[in-house]
């Protein structure tokens, strides 16, 4: 069983965030892995672990001057990581990323995909099944349980009124959302062992790709960045005891009660 | 260039289309383009009734039936294939949900064109301007389509009004999915339904949520007890979805529940972006939390500083003394 799991190293969310001139995200903070994509290392550690065979890539693009991110997935137990770092993919857009993660997955041609359901940055959410559908795969998406049968993946699929349990032969992509599994820590072991892990920089040239990823690519672009109509502050209080009654008051005036 | 031809994937859901699926009908009728709605499903008579009636479309195209196949890939092999027989539409207009979103990713994939999620907003500026808030809804970013259509636009629940402006039914179209090769084969075993009681999330006119600050997930009552006496729905921040003390169906914001009561009650949420999102177009905000500096009380019509477990009981209490 060998599964790659597809991810971000992003800034900090908890930092104050910006544009820079082009309309990009600003990235010269430190760089994380995306908290959203530990849940699908997670869980890929557990199925390989069940399998009894095979080992966990970590496929990612991006700066690869910072790669924390990428180690603490190594550190977490992934065998290898491969990471598409280019300065001519600055400004790709989704499906331009998705282009190059697929390039990077056909060659390793794993049993199954695994991903997020979307980036905690861009929050677009549709570069798992574009790289579903550039690969060929069938895929499932928001899986919060996954469990491996023979060749057949099943997953418990979130819908607005529940779940559905759905089912598909693998080789193929499943996104997953936070409720999958819980992440380990990285031990002081593993973070030692991931120091020495194969960690494989690719440029947009060993990929044979070229003018359909970087911002040229992209086809797509943002007009203006305006401030959003504020929401003012009202009244602030510390509860001294009266907290509940100054919330029945308000809903008498706005007329909920 | 005016626009000419948008395409709407309406979703079905029991016999009628998604309330997000009925805004998008509605926008796309604003434009003075040709409106034509794409579906799926077996009957699909009354579907091509709303079509019409809010969408004023001429045409509903019918995927058919799916046999439990997730709709991702089927609707976005149908839709691919009529890019290819009747010609490309100036924009296709997505709902933001499950299925949506997969029906995205396919077809952007399929046709080779860019797609702009989490729009909030549209406007005809010689082409589709998308807005999308950012930021915890503190900015909102304009985007436009450079490059050959159509463009793929996946638009968040309640960015639009829904409402009935009258037309004949549309005139039903097969629209086959074709050769799904090696990408069809996910399918629906079974399905599973978590009852809830009360009004429904997204149409609650009150919403009382919780979040992590309830401490543990039996403190979780409070928040269904507070809700159920003032009639309206409980909700829940990501964080205590992700925990599994409630079930995701609960979830308010970026990658749950769009709401917009007449009042959102917090109780115990800090407000990160993710949640904020989902619930900034709220009439009005009421925050509980024991952080003073929790961003929630930014946007908090009336904020509370103080412990949720002794404000809520003492909440409780005193709307049953009112009976």
């Amino acid at each position: 069983m060998n599964i790659v799991v597809c991810v971000k190293q992003i800034p900090d969310p908890a930092a104050p965030q910006s544009f820079d001139a082009q309309h990009n995200l600003t990235r010269t903070g430190k760089l994380i892995l995306d908290e959203a994509d530990t849940f699908g290392v997670e869980m890929a550690l557990q199925l390989v672990d069940k399998a009894g065979d095979g080992e966990v890539t970590v496929v990612s693009m991006g700066s690869a001057d910072d790669v924390g991110g990428i180690r603490n997935a190594l550190a977490m137990g992934a065998a290898k990581a491969v990471i598409v770092s280019d300065v001519s993919l600055r400004g790709t857009d989704a499906l331009g990323t998705a282009k190059v993660l697929a390039a990077v997955i056909k060659r390793i041609s794993p049993d199954l995909v695994l991903a997020a359901t979307e980036s905690s940055d861009g929050y677009t959410g549709t570069t798992p099944v574009q790289i579903a559908e550039l690969l060929g795969l069938p895929s499932i998406t928001f899986a919060k349980s996954v469990a491996i049968d023979g060749t057949t993946v099943k997953v418990e699929r979130q819908t607005d009124s529940g779940y559905d349990e759905v089912t598909v032969a693998l080789p193929a992509l499943v996104t997953v959302t936070a409720g999958v599994v819980e992440p380990r820590y990285a031990s002081f072991k593993g973070i030692m062992a991931a120091k020495s892990k194969p960690l494989e920089v690719l440029s947009v040239a060993d990929l044979s790709l070229g003018a359909e990823t970087g911002q040229a690519g992209a086809r797509e672009e943002i007009t203006e960045i305006v401030a959003a109509e504020a929401r003012t502050s009202g009244e602030k209080y510390v509860d001294e005891g009266d907290g509940a009654e100054k919330i029945v008051a308000f809903l008498e005036s706005i007329k909920v009660l | 260039m005016p626009l000419s031809n948008i395409w709407v994937v309406a979703e079905p859901s029991n016999g009628s289309f998604t309330t997000t699926s009925l805004e998008l009908l509605c926008q796309a009728r604003t434009y003075g383009a040709t409106v034509s709605a794409v579906t799926w499903g077996e009957d699909v008579a009354s579907l091509a009734a709303q079509a019409g009636e809010y969408g004023g479309a001429a045409t509903l195209y019918n995927v058919g039936a799916l046999g439990g196949a997730l709709p991702g890939v089927p609707v976005a092999s149908a839709i691919a294939a009529l890019v290819a027989s009747v010609g490309a539409p100036d924009a296709i207009l997505i709902p933001t949900s499950y299925d949506g979103r997969d029906i995205a990713g396919r077809l952007s994939a399929r046709l080779d064109r860019p797609v702009l999620t989490n729009v909030s907003g549209l406007s005809d500026q010689s082409g589709l301007v998308t807005e999308h808030p950012v930021f915890g809804g503190s900015q909102t970013v304009r985007a436009h389509f450079t490059g050959e259509g159509p463009g793929i636009i996946v638009v968040r629940a309640k960015s639009f009004a829904a409402e009935p402006a009258g037309g004949s039914p549309a005139a039903v179209v097969a629209a086959a999915p074709g050769d799904l090769g090696s990408t069809g084969g996910a399918t629906i075993a079974t399905s599973h339904v978590e009852e809830r009681v009360g009004p429904k999330l997204e149409e609650a006119a009150v919403v009382v949520s919780g979040g992590r600050g309830l401490g543990e997930a039996d403190k979780y009552a409070l928040i269904e007890e507070t809700a159920k006496l003032l009639k309206g729905a409980a909700g829940a921040s990501r964080a205590i979805v992700d925990a599994g003390w409630v079930p995701y169906s609960h979830q308010v914001g970026q990658t749950g529940k769009t709401v917009k009561p007449t009042v959102y009650i917090a109780c115990g949420i800090s407000g990160a972006t993710q949640h904020m999102v989902g619930m900034k177009g709220s009439k009005n905000i009421v925050a509980i939390n024991k952080d003073p500096d929790a961003p929630i009380f930014q946007i908090a019509d009336l904020g509370i500083v103080g412990d949720v477990h002794k404000v809520l009981p003492a909440l409780i209490e005193a709307l049953k003394a009112r009976g």
